[in-house]
């Protein structure tokens, strides 16, 4: 049965379909003509790739977020249509059973599954900081990675050891791409990540047979190709210098920027403003809170704490590169944080240098220097 | 003869939990939880600013998300003695409640109803027979016979593709599932239905907090949302008209479909009213202040203790007496100890891994035994339904009469597996209308000319005092949830969460006193050591969250001997 005839028995039409289509080819960054060929891929028969959703250090905050998908009836087919495995939140089988579907799944689709990961994975003691049915959660990603055609980390902490990994990381998270070796991963990092850049990444993978192209932290650029700054609905007023200077003040009621709050939209790449949250209702900003800048690798040390200007925190290189009325006013700002003494509250130093290397060495290479 | 069976994973919950337990002669005679998983997010948490704890506790959890960022900020305010302002409150108890009604939407339908609705049954079902049977027990929209027989024929063509999915390999077809054909395709078409449903009663979070799950809007002091009718970028007549409609379909859905469904199946296993009752302890703190005296004045849900089951015996919550236990906990310090002085440090001394089975003479969970007195609590939907009851709480008590005389039940029915299960679809249907009443006092007090949302004095940790200390209560969906934290020079100096489900989840104490998970699985008839659908049914009916109630205290502890009460 095809994904159509499925849409159809739900009494979903053809033009909605071809609408979603569309959406979904927005999300890719795709011209709208590329919608038929999406219909298409989504069409075709028997295309539901098996998909074995895993969650390890998690709070399944990803889990959700994919149950609260972004576009109405059709979110939930499609992923019904991906034929989903294993997927402790929702699947009706328990114990050594949902186990036994897991093993059919991947044993039945082998080197083709798409493997999603979702929350870090504790590699300290042996792994003994998080089991599942009497294993670790280290072993079993091993064993499910070697069998998928790809590895999707979904939110901060699959991606990148997010919370737990926030110093002094008791358990050693890890992510999955420090893990992982010989197979695509893809990150999809966001806490939680959002459902709509799932969606079309799977979408992607269905049309052209392939994942899209990364960025150096493996992220797919149609959804992390430019910074939160880039795209924020509050830049003209972060251009003009017009910032909120305490909550609930009349800046703050008029939609001004929240730079000085501690917004880290100018370290983060996401594309937060323009596909939004929850049916494209709203996001962070737009609901008068800065960004905290959860898609970064680093996240939460190179970001906290979340209410203040970190000036030494990679970023303002960056910002500087693109806004040249934007960086007077940011380095007056720096200035005026800097002796607050807001290192002392960064808690890792080591991580926030490692993360400010790696932006200064893209900063040569891809723009040129500061 | 005696068998020894585990179920891990526990599925269609949060986190992970694994069962272990023994069944003689159909019966489980003993049962162990353990939660496998372990982050130390409450030591990540020192030395970093206050006012960014709720941001990270969030994460403790993204189903039951939101009720640790409230539990966060309310503790920070208690330390500093911050009070915030009306709207701000109001701004709260509208999500807090909205996330109550969601999440136990999911559970019902998501959760837990696969434990009571067989859907491979539903394929055998008469459209039109379960059109009659919907119109019997509502005037819901969708009750025609064409409507139930696509909904049909959408299953059976999912079921023809051979591929189940999600749906795989569950105990379809076992014999502990007594709904007719026609009940399970009632309820599977509402399982349909209520996916879409939630993330529409959800979208109350994304307007007033940018986004669910993990609303990113909670301030030390306040909310991040400002109020203006007169500006595009505040809480303005339009967004509340919004979270009014969004609630409007939570309150329909509520009261045409989960209460009838509740009240539909539940007469098909009502001996599950004898089953899994455990110890009878019940404890809330108390939820929803309504007045602008703030949090923790006023409560419209009421705190209280009630122990083995005495309803004529409410007891005032005191504070002081909660400790938590670590004698079976993989920690190294074995003294109970009171949150403020809590002083453990992990100490794994499982089998190693893989294992068969866990050593439940010895240690066996990263869960913690909390104790109130000394004894095990439990916490939750029944634990608030119970103590409002006996209160004679206006809105309760008789939403709780009218179900038990339509079960033709007394009130002791409710201390058991299908009682849990009524309670939250009881407290469902209270609280989605007292949202429509915390939203019209929102709007009479913008009317009223007041647009504050932040208390704002306190913001600067330059105004704090060199130390400070303080906690945060919250009735989560899943219960009693409390924060404690010190400050000290600016910085989390330390932190620490009894959540519920630690309440809950927990493993033996010091005198090997089971934890209410393990009371209430003992006694459970098992039909099928292969198929423990059993302990599905009454672990769903607690709605574990494992990843809240795994945590660590700092090793040196906190100091602190003056204790407040509440």
């Amino acid at each position: 049965m095809s994904l159509r005839e499925v849409l159809r028995s739900c009494g979903v039409s053809r033009r909605e379909f071809l609408q979603y289509c569309t959406a979904v080819s927005a999300t890719l960054a795709l011209p709208q003509t590329f919608a038929p060929q999406i219909a298409e891929a989504l069409e075709n028969e028997d295309g539901r790739p098996s998909v074995i959703w895993m969650e390890f250090q998690s709070c399944s905050g990803d889990s959700e977020a994919i149950l609260r998908s972004g576009r109405p009836k059709i979110g939930e087919i499609v992923l019904d249509v991906l034929s989903v495995d294993y997927m402790e939140v929702i699947m009706a089988a328990s114990g050594h059973l949902a186990e036994e579907a897991k093993e059919q799944a991947m044993e039945k689709n082998m080197g083709k599954y798409l493997l999603v990961i979702e929350g870090a994975i504790p590699v300290n003691d042996d792994g003994v900081y998080c089991c599942i049915a009497g294993d670790t959660a280290i072993n079993h990603l091993k064993k499910a990675a070697s069998g998928a055609a790809a590895v999707i980390a979904v939110g901060n902490c699959a991606a990148f050891g997010g919370i737990p990994a926030g110093h002094p990381n008791p358990t050693g998270a890890k992510g999955v791409q420090d893990l992982v070796s010989g197979k695509p991963v893809v990150n999809l990092p966001g806490c939680p990540c959002n459902a709509d850049n799932i969606t079309a990444l799977v979408v992607h993978y269905l049309v052209f047979g392939d994942l899209p192209a990364v960025d150096r932290h493996l992220r797919p650029k149609f959804a992390y190709g430019k910074r939160i700054h880039d795209n924020c609905e509050r830049r003209g007023h972060f251009d003009a210098g017009q910032y909120v200077d305490a909550w609930g003040d009349d800046a703050h009621k008029k939609g001004w920027c929240l730079y000085k709050m501690g917004c880290k939209g100018p370290e983060t790449f996401h594309n937060c403003p323009t596909i939004r949250y929850n049916d494209g209702i709203s996001w962070p900003v737009m609901a008068g809170h800065g960004c905290v800048g959860c898609s970064e690798p680093g996240f939460m040390d190179t970001m906290a704490p979340f209410y203040q200007r970190l000036p030494n925190i990679p970023g303002f290189g960056v910002e500087s590169q693109a806004t040249k009325i934007g960086v007077k006013l940011a380095g007056a700002v720096a200035a005026v944080f800097a002796v607050h003494g807001i290192l002392n509250m960064i808690r890792n130093k080591g991580m926030v240098k490692k993360v400010e290397a790696q932006h200064l060495d893209h900063d040569k290479t891809e723009e040129g220097g500061k | 003869m005696s068998d020894r069976i585990v179920v891990d994973p526990i599925t269609r919950i949060e986190g992970h939990l694994r069962i272990e337990a023994k069944v003689e002669n159909g019966v489980i005679t003993d049962a162990f939880s353990s939660g496998t998983m372990f982050r130390g997010i409450e030591k990540i948490l020192q030395g970093r600013d206050p006012r960014d704890a709720w941001y990270i506790t969030q994460r403790f959890c993204g189903v039951c998300t939101t009720v640790h960022a409230i539990a966060s900020i309310r503790a920070v305010e208690n330390a500093l003695d911050i009070h915030v302002p009306y709207n701000a409150e109001l701004m709260r108890n509208i999500i807090m409640g909205s996330q109550c009604v969601q999440d136990h939407v999911v559970h019902f339908y998501h959760l837990h109803a696969l434990d009571w609705v067989d859907i491979t049954s539903a394929l055998q079902a008469d459209p039109a027979k379960t059109a009659q049977l919907q119109q019997s027990v509502s005037d819901w929209k969708y009750s025609s016979e064409d409507y139930f027989k696509s909904v049909k024929d959408k299953l059976t063509a999912f079921v023809n593709t051979g591929k189940l999915g999600p749906f795989a390999n569950a105990y379809w077809g076992h014999s502990a599932y007594k709904l007719p054909p026609e009940a399970n395709l009632m309820a599977a078409a509402h399982y349909l239905q209520a996916l879409e449903i939630q993330k529409e009663i959800i979208k109350i979070h994304a307007v007033l907090g940018s986004k669910n799950p993990h609303p990113q809007t909670f301030l030390v002091g306040g909310m991040a949302l400002p109020i203006d009718p007169n500006s595009q970028n505040a809480l303005n007549a339009d967004r509340i008209a919004m979270i009014k409609e969004y609630n409007n379909i939570a309150k329909e859905f509520v009261e045409k479909v989960y209460i009838p469904d509740v009240l539909a199946v539940a007469p098909f296993y009502l001996d599950w009213a004898g089953i899994g009752a455990g110890h009878k302890n019940y404890m809330s703190y108390g939820e929803y202040p309504e007045t602008n005296k703030g949090y923790p004045s006023d409560m419209w849900i009421p705190s209280g203790i009630i122990m083995g089951g005495d309803l004529s015996n409410i007891m005032e919550v005191d504070q002081s007496k909660i400790a938590e236990d670590t004698a079976h906990s993989w920690y190294a310090d074995k003294d109970a100890r009171h949150p403020y002085e809590g002083a453990t440090e992990k100490r794994y001394t499982g089998p190693k891994p893989p294992y068969q089975f866990l050593e439940v003479e010895k240690d066996y969970s990263y869960v913690k035994s909390p104790r109130y007195n000394g004894a095990p609590m439990e916490v939750g939907p029944l634990a608030r339904v119970l103590i409002a009851y006996a209160k004679g709480h206006k809105e309760i008590k008789p939403v709780v009469d009218s179900v038990l005389a339509k079960l033709g039940a007394g009130p002791e029915a409710l201390f058991s597996t299908l009682g849990r299960t009524a309670a939250r679809a009881i407290e469902t249907l209270v609280i989605v209308n007292r949202v429509d009443k915390w939203i019209n006092d929102l709007t009479e007090n913008v009317r009223a000319g007041d647009y504050s949302t932040h208390a704002g004095e306190k913001w600067e940790p330059a105004t704090w005092p060199k130390t400070a200390q303080g906690y945060g209560w919250h009735e989560a969906p899943r219960g009693a949830l409390g924060h404690w934290i010190v400050i000290e020079d600016g910085k989390i100096k330390n932190y620490q969460a009894v959540v519920p489900s630690t309440w809950n989840a927990g493993p033996m104490d010091k005198g090997d006193i089971h934890g209410p998970y393990e009371q209430a699985l003992i006694g459970t008839p098992i039909a099928d050591p292969n198929k423990p659908l059993e302990i599905l049914r009454t672990i769903h009916s607690f709605d574990p969250c494992l990843a809240c109630a795994i945590h660590l205290t700092d090793e040196k502890g906190i100091e602190i001997t003056k204790v407040q009460v509440l």
